[in-house]
């Protein structure tokens, strides 16, 4: 059965071809990836399985780099070397320290995965 | 994962909102993960803030330089094609981790690349992917209806022209080696790579003569 990443071959409507300058976070999430491929810590292929694995709804709903952010705290979950419950803990104190320097967009405060 | 209780829409490769703010549970996670990480010892701030440093500045001018040797200098460009690992290694840009196949447009041949899976891209000669070469539509046409796709890049191919679609892995990327237009004879290597756009090394475009 096909996942939802195993799209070569089939039909689609046209190609955007619009740039996009990737955003801070993105770089971040970027960086920290390469950071962490160099190490030896996960590979491309641990990527790739873990971006594939996260279910079509996902991967179909979620950007690009939202995505690897999932993947990533997915893996490091598995690997042992973060727990659910630390990444949920420090989520929330980031969140609370986003809204409170108003960096937070409006409507944001709620949003859970 | 439902996104029924986002007040904005959110369609898959939404660009990042212009006000800088963060939308995004994903973002919050991020920034979550960077500190724990950090705080844990496994990765430095350094680290990460260096990974970004050097990403930003690697440009598609690195692979137009190979291309621009690879047009001025005929034992370069046998070995680009033979071993391309080695080639761009000689100019500087070490390609370590994966395997890179130089793959060379003819009179009879055009050569395009995706990756169907994903997003796998010869990074370190060209920077980072665009978000087309990333996006659903191009990786699951381009295998099966390429002439339709170069059209729309601009792009019309002779009807015998020969095309090769290439699907990089997470082990092997691709560097297309355009052709070089007539009426160059008389440029040097650096205004011949100035000619040589990213599209071009991705398939999609041919090099205009100048």
């Amino acid at each position: 059965m096909r996942g939802p990443h195993d799209v070569g071959g089939l039909d689609d409507g046209p190609i955007d071809p619009a740039p996009h300058e990737l955003g801070f976070w993105e770089k971040q999430i970027d960086g920290l990836r390469g950071v962490i491929g160099a190490k030896v810590i996960v590979t491309t292929h641990e990527n790739r399985r873990y971006v594939e694995s996260l279910g079509d709804d996902a991967y179909e709903t979620l950007t690009y780099y939202e995505r690897w952010t999932a993947a990533l705290s997915r893996q490091m979950v598995d690997k042992g070397l973060l727990t659910q419950a630390e990444i949920d803990a420090r989520v929330r104190v980031v969140r609370e320290r986003l809204a409170a320097s108003g960096e937070l967009a409006p409507g944001a405060e709620d949003v859970k995965p | 994962m439902p996104h029924d209780h986002h007040d904005h829409d959110h369609p898959a490769h939404s660009p990042p909102q212009p006000d800088d703010k963060v939308h995004s549970y994903y973002q919050i996670l991020g920034v979550a993960l960077k500190e724990l990480l950090i705080e844990k010892g496994i990765v430095t701030a350094d680290e990460v803030r260096s990974a970004i440093e050097k990403r930003d500045q690697i440009t598609p001018a690195h692979g137009a330089a190979v291309v621009a040797r690879a047009w001025s200098d005929a034992g370069f460009r046998t070995r680009l094609l033979t071993d391309a690992n080695a080639a761009v290694a000689e100019l500087g840009y070490p390609m370590t981790t994966t395997r890179l196949v130089a793959v060379e447009n003819t009179a009879d041949v055009h050569n395009v690349v995706v990756c169907t899976l994903c997003s796998c891209y010869p990074r370190e000669l060209l920077g980072l992917p665009p978000a087309w070469y990333k996006s659903r539509a191009y990786r699951a046409r381009i295998v099966h209806e390429p002439r339709a796709v170069l059209a729309e890049f601009g792009t019309q191919l002779l009807e015998e022209t020969e095309v090769r679609v290439h699907d990089s892995t997470a082990d092997m990327r691709f560097l297309v080696v355009p052709r070089r237009p007539a009426g160059t004879e008389s440029l040097d290597e650096a205004a011949l790579a100035e000619l040589v756009s990213r599209d071009s090394m991705i398939g999609v475009a041919v090099v205009r003569q100048p």
